[in-house]
């Protein structure tokens, strides 16, 4: 009897093997998901690129400065992860506020027309637009995380994507000469603000 | 008894094991955002009349050259968002239907006869029909779904159609090319006509 189970038991192995196996391989439910699992540098990033409230208007700021060409770009790298981050940490001890679409909104149309118009700025202007964008941005997405190594680890990430988008969209509007490229930048302008103010529209009706 | 147990057991084991193999759920998943977007995109395509006189404006872009070809198809997505902006506003705007349709006879017929005014008259008739089709079709979301991205998508949606009106507007360069630009414009106004006829009808 003994001998007779425990050749049951050894022909069973490999079967209890695997369901062991497969249940030590099991992958994270996530039924809440709002975090990447990847850890607080990828939540911040992702984000940052997942939030066209955020994107958009980092995005249009990088194509005014590509075109107003390389100083105004190399100036926009930097001051607007900057000025993100540090209000990213400003906000990370505040409640969270709740702008809705309006803040968004209104970037949205300053951007996109000054876009659209090609607006001669100088190279100040350009400095205090991104600081204003990067701090009041930053500041809506530090809001309500509270404050802990984590939140602040996350807002360098969404800090590291700032500066990739704007990097990549300034050196490439920069780098474009055909006529046609810069209209094509600038038509893109349009649709920045035409969408800003619909969305200011649906600010309006409350939605 | 303690082999049948043991059998037992280990089938309990695998089910378990089974049910552990789970995937991300996912239930809080912003699903809104995504359908907002597609919502949009997929709006100006619904309506023939809004896509002829999108199309046609790319075509009448092209046809008049620099620097019309770009300043129509920007004024365009601006004047329609005023449109919108109207519609949220509460502003009625009569005969909208009766606008939407004889923009695209309009701009089929500026087209079909290679109308050439000054570029202020040529953005004023288009920016005027952007105004009808923004209060009719901007301020259509769906509930529940994201209105930052209908946005988005509706007027990215409307800048392509212009690309595409201006894509086809370049055999425009071609003396055949001009000529079967010509016989599109009156394509676009007959069926302009006919959207012109169901709105009254």
């Amino acid at each position: 009897m003994k001998h007779r189970s425990a050749a049951w038991l050894h022909a069973r192995v490999p079967g209890l093997v695997a369901a062991l196996g497969l249940a030590l391989a099991c992958g994270p439910a996530h039924a809440h998901f709002t975090t990447t699992g990847m850890g607080p540098v990828y939540d911040g990033l992702m984000h940052f690129l997942t939030s066209p409230e955020d994107l958009v208007p980092a995005l249009a700021f990088a194509m005014l400065a590509g075109l107003r060409g390389a100083p105004f770009g190399r100036r926009a790298m930097f001051t607007l992860p900057v000025a993100w981050l540090l209000g990213s940490l400003a906000g990370l001890t505040a409640a969270a506020v709740n702008a809705g679409l309006l803040v968004a909104a209104l970037w949205f149309v300053l951007l996109g027309g000054l876009v659209v118009t090609d607006a001669r700025l100088s190279l100040r202007s350009i400095t205090v637009l991104g600081a204003l964008l990067g701090l009041v941005h930053g500041y809506l997405n530090g809001t309500g995380m509270g404050l802990s190594a984590a939140t602040i680890v996350a807002a360098l990430g969404l800090a590291a994507a700032v500066f990739v988008l704007v990097v990549l969209v300034a050196a490439l509007v920069v780098s474009l000469r055909a006529h046609w490229a810069r209209i094509a930048v600038r038509v893109g302008g349009s649709w920045i603000a035409a969408s800003g103010l619909l969305m200011i529209g649906w600010s309006v009706r409350g939605v | 008894m303690r082999i049948d147990l043991l059998h037992c057991s280990a089938r309990l084991l695998a089910l378990l094991a089974s049910g552990c193999w789970a995937h991300a759920a996912i239930a809080h998943e912003q699903r809104a955002e995504a359908a907002g977007l597609l919502t949009g995109l997929l709006h100006p395509l619904s309506g023939a009349d809004h896509v002829l006189a999108m199309v046609a404006v790319g075509l009448w872009g092209a046809q008049l050259g620099r620097p019309a070809i770009w300043v129509l198809p920007v004024a365009f997505p601006l004047v329609m968002a005023m449109g919108g902006m109207l519609g949220f506003l509460g502003a009625p705007i009569a005969g909208i239907e009766v606008g939407i349709a004889a923009s695209a006879v309009v701009l089929g017929a500026a087209v079909a006869f290679e109308l050439r005014p000054p570029l202020v008259i040529a953005a004023l008739v288009v920016g005027g029909f952007a105004i009808f089709h923004g209060h009719a079709h901007g301020t259509e979301l769906p509930p529940g779904q994201s209105a930052l991205l209908y946005s988005l998508g509706f007027v990215i949606a409307t800048g392509c159609l212009h690309a595409l009106g201006i894509g086809i507007g370049t055999v425009h360069r071609r003396s055949w090319g001009r000529r079967v630009l010509r016989a599109a414009g009156v394509a676009v106004c007959a069926a302009g006509a006919f959207f012109m006829w169901r709105a009254f009808a």
